[in-house]
């Protein structure tokens, strides 16, 4: 070999290790920019989203993703505390009465521009929810105020419903009825404030991205790069600027991959991960870290079809299904979702009744296991119907792992212990829906979510001007007690009004209850007073704060109790101490 | 040349025009309604709903104004991203894609180039069968598997180093490119290790190597110079369609590492109905590959003098 070849050679290998270092260079950079879960400096907390914020316009949203955001960055008449207690938001004081309620407005209640919220604002904004151009699909909720439906039917003009700016801190609502949950309603997002001239001037970009918003709530959106990171920061002007600790809360991960947050929280890059499968949760309990959970509010049960065409429209029958379905078996043995409880009622165990909780004032009928009973409906059934055999049933679930355990196990269990054909009729979520809606099943595996902190975003389900009523049951009775529900300014009068929803729901065997959903997750010990609950947005900081690091690493102390033995999270009181998170139902809320 | 091209553009735009038709059709034809919600809504609003989004008239109108949108590069505004128009959405993630999808093609390619000539030079040895086996998994393995190994490839070499040298997820540096790069490119490295072996094994027995070996040319300077030179061309045929795949095909490793690519946007438009991003996203990306396989077709004249298209004629 010559020297200059083998200088070219040298040289060469020169090249290669320089790049190799440059390459190394630069990972290292860019891993040194990457920031870790918390930081206690700068009060910097970094979590994970599952999916890029839908809609972001509070008068038409309606995902969960987005509900989350605008938890941080506005904030409605009312706002929850972090008891779960409606306080004070921008309203400061508030009057309700049978025909309508009176709102006085913070004067320092300020838009992250400067400007004062006023009155105005709610009065804009609640206009545009029931204009039927706008199509908010919560148009509904507002139903309660004066002339709401008849101006979302088209029949009136928007400036007559019943909402009025006395001043710019004052704001007077006329009600069509007495409406005892209406304070509820203002802590939820369609009545959120809206600044018209601002609106106006973003025309249809309005909250379409970071600076087409205006928040004022304690958080502002900062950052906002569409499918990849949201940055939220303190909110200057907001009026109770001090009672907020955090300075930021970065997201820089969107990703619906459960294993991908899991991950992303076992290598410190973000303070929680929610939503464990249960191999995920099998690796955290193996690596001893602190498990947490929490009812996210949705309610699943089997709905029957009660119209006229289908055999499910048959007392004796749905009774005979509901003689022999064992919830907890469901619940624990078939599907195992970590964190979710049985249910035997339409109501949830986090909603108060009188005192205390609903489910413990008026705890509900169990059914009795009974396999003999259950064939004497069942031949009681055929009887009424005039068939020797029922026909094939059809079940309608979605191909969620829960609507096909939920599917099978019904099919087999129906199928042996009363000899019932199911069909099960498996479509993805939309055409679920879509099914659902026209009346396309006999039997359907369905879930609610709460819209409002009241039993009664429950119990009207049934009623028989429902829409959201699939299977369009109807009763004269629960119609009634429905009515009375809505309009009663008495809580015990409301209380016994629910108890007798639900004792129809049973002794009409209207739906089988399955479960309350559960969500379990992981939390770095460090992170305190972050909120999870089913109303005002999941998760939430507005009240977190981060503690200094300590030499002790507390992750690896273990909560007994976080052992995932169904049977220990079902300890009576477990989810129900006196002192729990009312809009949460925090279960493991325990720190080492 | 020019005619060539022309040729080929029309038959482009024929192509695009059918992939439009085809999809529009198969996506009514899916059951399913995209204004579903969880919650119902009263007729009213359903009414509004469907005005806003123009599904209130026939089909063949939507299919005409759709058309018509779609000429003028309109491909109006998501039905589940409120507020977010379907060439923003595109114009915002597709470069995420694209630079993911370059940055797997280049380690796919040479990676692919270098394995398939060891394995050709150790034919028969284990090199050759070590080589082959590993290629067999890359091709059979869904790249789902590879993602969340990689995944947690990153995560246990991060938390033996005691700090994080790569990023476990996410998007915005080199490092959060590289493992799913990696990734990505897999299934088409093991591809084109295996073209580029049969191909420098046709070209070792061929006249032209006998030759030169015979006339005392160095074995390096056969290996470069007439072997690879020579066995690479069905390598580079192959290389447009890959590079559609390779930026297109994402989904699971953009969902893994959090990346912002237009995959996901895509495979989550299909799961939602959401009508006017499939459409645009579809189009999209049917156009994207009619331009690189028109692109690798004109590139091949200039690599191979033999294929000059122009010219056969004469």
């Amino acid at each position: 070999m010559t020297r200059a070849a083998s200088h070219r050679q040298r040289s060469g290998r020169n090249r290669g290790q320089w790049s190799l270092l440059l390459c190394l260079l630069i990972t290292v950079v860019s891993a040194a920019v990457q920031a870790t879960d918390l930081d206690y400096q700068s009060r910097t907390v970094t979590v994970a989203m599952s999916q890029e914020p839908p809609d972001m316009n509070a008068i038409t949203s309606t995902d969960a993703v987005s509900g989350m955001l605008l938890g941080h960055v506005m904030e409605g008449l009312l706002r929850y505390d972090p008891n779960g207690d409606l306080v004070g938001g921008v309203a400061q004081r508030w009057q309700l009465r049978d025909d309508g309620a009176t709102f006085w407005l913070r004067p320092d209640a300020k838009w992250s521009d400067g400007s004062p919220v006023t009155a105005q604002d709610f009065v804009f904004s609640w206009q545009q929810a029931v204009t039927p151009a706008v199509a908010s699909e919560y148009a509904s909720i507002l139903f309660p105020v004066q002339n709401a439906q008849a101006i979302n039917d088209g029949q009136m003009a928007p400036s007559t419903l019943g909402v009025r700016a006395l001043d710019d801190h004052t704001l007077e609502v006329s009600l069509h009825q007495p409406c005892p949950y209406f304070l509820g309603l203002t802590a939820f997002r369609t009545l959120f404030p809206v600044k018209e001239s601002f609106y106006r001037s973003r025309g249809s970009r309005y909250a379409a991205e970071a600076r087409d918003m205006l928040y004022n709530g304690p958080f502002a959106l900062t950052r906002w790069v569409h499918g990849a990171s949201v940055r939220m920061e303190k909110n200057p002007h907001y009026w109770g600027r001090e009672h907020v600790w955090l300075n930021r809360i970065d997201v820089p991960y969107i990703t619906e991959d459960p294993n991908a947050h899991m991950n992303l929280y076992r290598d410190h890059k973000i303070a929680m991960a929610s939503s464990l499968n249960s191999e995920s949760l099998e690796g955290a309990l193996r690596e001893r870290m602190q498990i947490k959970s929490y009812l996210d509010g949705a309610i699943f049960y089997i709905e029957f079809n009660h119209r006229d065409a289908r055999v499910t429209r048959n007392r004796n029958l749905r009774k005979a299904i509901q003689q022999v379905f064992n919830t907890d078996d469901l619940v624990y043995k078939v599907m195992g979702s970590p964190g979710s409880f049985p249910t035997y009622t339409l109501f949830p165990r986090w909603l108060k009744g009188k005192q205390d909780f609903f489910v413990r004032e008026y705890p509900a009928q169990k059914p009795e296991l009974n396999v003999t009973k259950a064939r004497a409906y069942l031949d009681k059934a055929k009887q009424e119907l005039g068939v020797a055999k029922i026909p094939p049933i059809s079940l309608l679930a979605d191909d969620s792992p829960g609507g096909q355990k939920t599917a099978e196990y019904l099919q087999t269990l129906l199928g042996q212990s009363l000899g019932l054909e199911i069909r099960v009729d498996m479509q993805i979520f939309k055409q679920r829906l879509a099914k659902t809606g026209s009346g396309d099943f006999d039997m359907v595996v369905s879930g609610w979510g709460p819209d409002y902190e009241d039993l009664l975003t429950y119990g009207d389900l049934f009623a028989s001007h429902n829409l959201n009523n699939r299977g369009r049951y109807r009763n004269e009775r629960y119609d009634h007690w429905v009515a009375v529900a809505q309009s009663s300014l008495d809580v015990a009068e409301r209380m016994h009004a629910f108890d007798q929803m639900q004792k129809i729901l049973f002794a009409d065997a209207v739906i089988v209850p399955l479960y309350e959903r559960g969500n379990v997750y992981v939390q770095n010990p460090r992170l305190q007073g972050v909120l999870r609950r089913a109303l005002g947005g999941d998760p939430n900081f507005n009240y977190a704060s981060i503690q200094p690091e300590v030499s002790v690493n507390a992750e690896t102390s273990v909560n007994p109790e976080s052992r995932l033995n169904p049977k220990t999270r079902i300890a009576p009181g477990s989810g129900l101490t006196p002192n729990a998170h009312r809009g949460a139902g925090v279960i493991l809320e325990k720190e080492p | 040349m020019t005619q060539f091209i022309f040729k080929r553009l029309l038959s482009g735009v024929i192509t695009i025009w059918f992939i439009a038709t085809a999809t529009f059709v198969a996506m009514h034809a899916v059951p399913g309604d995209p204004l579903a919600n969880d919650k119902a809504v009263a007729p009213e609003i359903r009414r509004n709903l469907e005005a806003r989004y123009g599904l209130d008239k026939p089909v063949l109108q939507q299919y005409g104004i759709f058309l018509s949108n779609m000429l003028h590069g309109d491909f109006g505004i998501s039905f589940t991203q409120k507020n977010r128009h379907v060439n923003d959405i595109i114009r915002e993630h597709f470069p995420v894609s694209a630079v993911l999808g370059v940055l797997a093609l280049i380690i796919a390619t040479v990676g692919g180039v270098v394995w398939g000539a060891l394995t050709a030079v150790y034919r028969d040895r284990w090199p050759d069968s070590v080589i082959m086996f590993l290629v067999v998994i890359a091709v059979s393995v869904p790249s789902f598997v590879f993602a969340m190994l990689g995944q947690l490839g990153i995560l246990a070499m991060n938390e033996w180093l005691g700090f994080s040298l790569l990023p476990v997820a996410g998007w915005g540096s080199f490092g959060h490119m590289l493992v799913p790069a990696l990734v990505l490119g897999l299934g088409t490295m093991a591809y084109l290790t295996r073209l580029m072996r049969s191909s420098m094994l046709e070209v070792t027995s061929a006249d032209y190597i006998r030759t030169a070996r015979a006339k005392g040319v160095s074995p390096l300077r056969i290996f470069f110079k007439h072997q690879l030179r020579n066995a690479i061309l069905p390598v580079v045929t192959v290389l447009g369609p890959s590079i559609a795949a390779i930026t297109t095909g994402g989904f699971v490793v953009e969902l893994v590492f959090a990346i912002p690519g237009l995959g996901r946007f895509f495979v989550q438009a299909v799961q939602q109905l959401d009508y006017t991003v499939i459409m645009g996203t579809t189009v999209f990306y049917g156009a994207f590959l009619v331009f690189m396989v028109l692109l690798v077709d004109i590139l091949y004249g200039f690599i191979d003098p033999r294929i000059r298209v122009g010219q056969v004629r004469g």
